[in-house]
């Protein structure tokens, strides 16, 4: 009897068949690249007329002069702070919300309702108010990220707090952990994928937000310099804030699915 | 026999139910400090209500009897239970302050030691239940509910497991109630083997090497209603 040391290649990829297959490198680049590519295209057969779509290459010397006159950096750096303040107010809000409505019924009785009327409610619809209350400065834009940021935070953190294995919970009663060891052993490592895939909805909402925001009497940001642009029908510039907001939304994205493969390395899945 | 101080459990009278299903019917039982004691019944005939019962663990069902059980109690359940995302060590001294040199001794009593920082995904069935006895032991219980927790590995694994499981209790002395519902293993590692058919003992068997374990085994299969040659 003759033992087959090597496996012919044909079984190999047939095994393999239910599986995503390997890892590919700088896999999300593929997508927006290809987007790219037919933007090009487009451009250079004249398929595309510059007053409709600027070409790619007009978009980035745009944003060469942009960044050389510094309104650029300016604008962007307004934008990110109001996004990085909205999340920071945003998150822990979330955050806790859900912690309170997750661990308890009454917490869910009080919390949950309004969360998912907020939820309901489109945020454009809350801007009228919110002007009122909180007139058009900072303080209104920063408001208006937050509420939109801690609604998929509490959403998904919630669901992962209530998706947690009772077996656990069990186990925890058996080995006699307290309320505070079980809070740190239990429910916040049990909820983290949850609360990460949170992250990923509310870094893309926190500029979607922006957005709204910046586009109401501002006189500064990534939104302002668009609507300026769109004054002067220079579809440049707006292209270089849409391509700016996408590079935003698609980095920040990125960074939290960093953050999610280290911090859940524990999971096997079919991501692996 | 035993006499009152010698008690470690002792359970009177107890009653289970589940709607208007009685699970455990008015159900005496003691045992022994440092006692192993199996428990076998067919499947609903009450052996994971009654461990769930000791361990405390069934605040929410219906029923109403005696239950004394000493303040330390170790539950391994069947499935080796782990936290996916605490390694291998933190698992072991869960809801332990400082226990750390402690489970790392467990480990290595069950020959798991090199191991501590492991996902426990990345460890085979017998081996995550092998971090759940260390779990258990290193409490130092009095107490060791065991509720089928070999069910799941292979019949290979299983035997290993009885002769760690056998070492372990002679090291560390717990009273044992193992679940199960195999025959063989109960005469394998019980002193006293037990019967549960619809919620009452209807059958006790002493493995004191005083009769021959076939004849014991044949008896215990027909209190399971086994006859003849058939076997589940």
């Amino acid at each position: 009897m003759t033992l087959v040391a090597t496996r012919p290649e044909a079984a190999v990829r047939r095994r393999r068949r239910l599986r995503p297959g390997p890892r590919i490198t700088l896999g999300f680049l593929v997508g927006p690249s290809l987007l790219l590519a037919l933007w090009s295209v487009a451009s250079v057969t004249g398929l595309l007329d510059p007053r409709f779509l600027s070409a790619p290459w007009t978009v980035v010397t745009t944003a060469a002069e942009l960044i050389e006159s510094g309104r650029l950096q300016d604008n962007l750096l307004a934008s990110v702070r109001r996004v990085l303040l909205g999340l920071a107010f945003g998150i822990p809000l979330g955050t806790l919300l859900a912690l309170v409505s997750g661990l308890s019924r009454w917490g869910e009785a009080v919390i949950d309702g309004p969360v998912q009327i907020k939820r309901a409610v489109p945020a454009l619809a809350l801007m009228p108010l919110l002007i009122l209350w909180l007139g058009i400065g900072e303080g209104m834009k920063v408001t208006v990220i937050a509420l939109g940021v801690f609604v998929p935070i509490y959403v998904h953190t919630h669901n992962g707090l209530r998706s947690i294995d009772s077996r656990y919970v069990e186990l925890a009663e058996t080995v006699g952990l307290g309320r505070g060891a079980f809070v740190r052993k239990v429910v916040l490592p049990g909820a983290l994928p949850g609360f990460l895939l949170g992250m990923r909805f509310a870094v893309t909402t926190a500029w979607l937000y922006l957005v709204v925001a910046e586009l109401i009497n501002s006189t500064t940001g990534i939104g302002y310099m668009m609507d300026l642009a769109r004054t002067y029908g220079q579809t440049d510039v707006i292209l270089v804030g849409i391509v700016l907001y996408g590079l935003l939304g698609l980095f920040s994205d990125a960074g939290v699915r960093l953050v999610e493969r280290r911090a859940l390395s524990w999971r096997r899945t079919l991501a692996g | 026999m035993a006499t009152d101080t010698r008690r470690l459990i002792r359970v009177e009278a107890l009653t289970r139910r589940y709607g208007a299903r009685t699970i455990l019917d008015a159900l005496d039982l003691e045992i022994e400090p440092g006692e192993f004691v199996a428990l076998l019944g067919q499947s609903g005939s009450g052996k994971s209500t009654l461990l769930r019962a000791l361990a405390g663990l069934d605040g929410d069902v219906a029923g109403d009897g005696l239950v004394e059980v000493p303040a330390q109690v170790s539950v391994v359940f069947q499935d080796a239970r782990l936290l996916p995302w605490q390694r291998v060590l933190d698992n072991v001294v869960l809801g332990l302050d400082g226990a750390a040199a402690r489970g790392r001794e467990s480990l290595a009593e069950v020959g798991l030691a090199g191991r501590e920082r492991a996902w426990p995904n990345e460890l085979s069935g017998g081996e995550q239940q092998r971090v759940a006895l260390a779990r258990s032991l290193v409490r130092e219980p009095r107490l060791l509910l065991a509720d089928e927790p070999f069910g799941a590995l292979d019949a290979l694994t299983r035997v290993k497991m009885h002769v760690l499981l056998r070492r372990l209790v002679e090291q560390h002395r717990p009273a044992v109630l193992l679940v199960t519902h195999d025959v063989d293993e109960a005469i394998a590692l019980a002193d006293r083997v037990l019967v549960l058919d619809h919620g009452r003992i209807a059958a006790e068997q002493r493995l004191d090497g005083g009769r021959r374990t076939t004849e014991i085994r044949a008896e215990l299969l027909r209190a399971l209603g086994v006859t003849g040659e058939e076997r589940t």
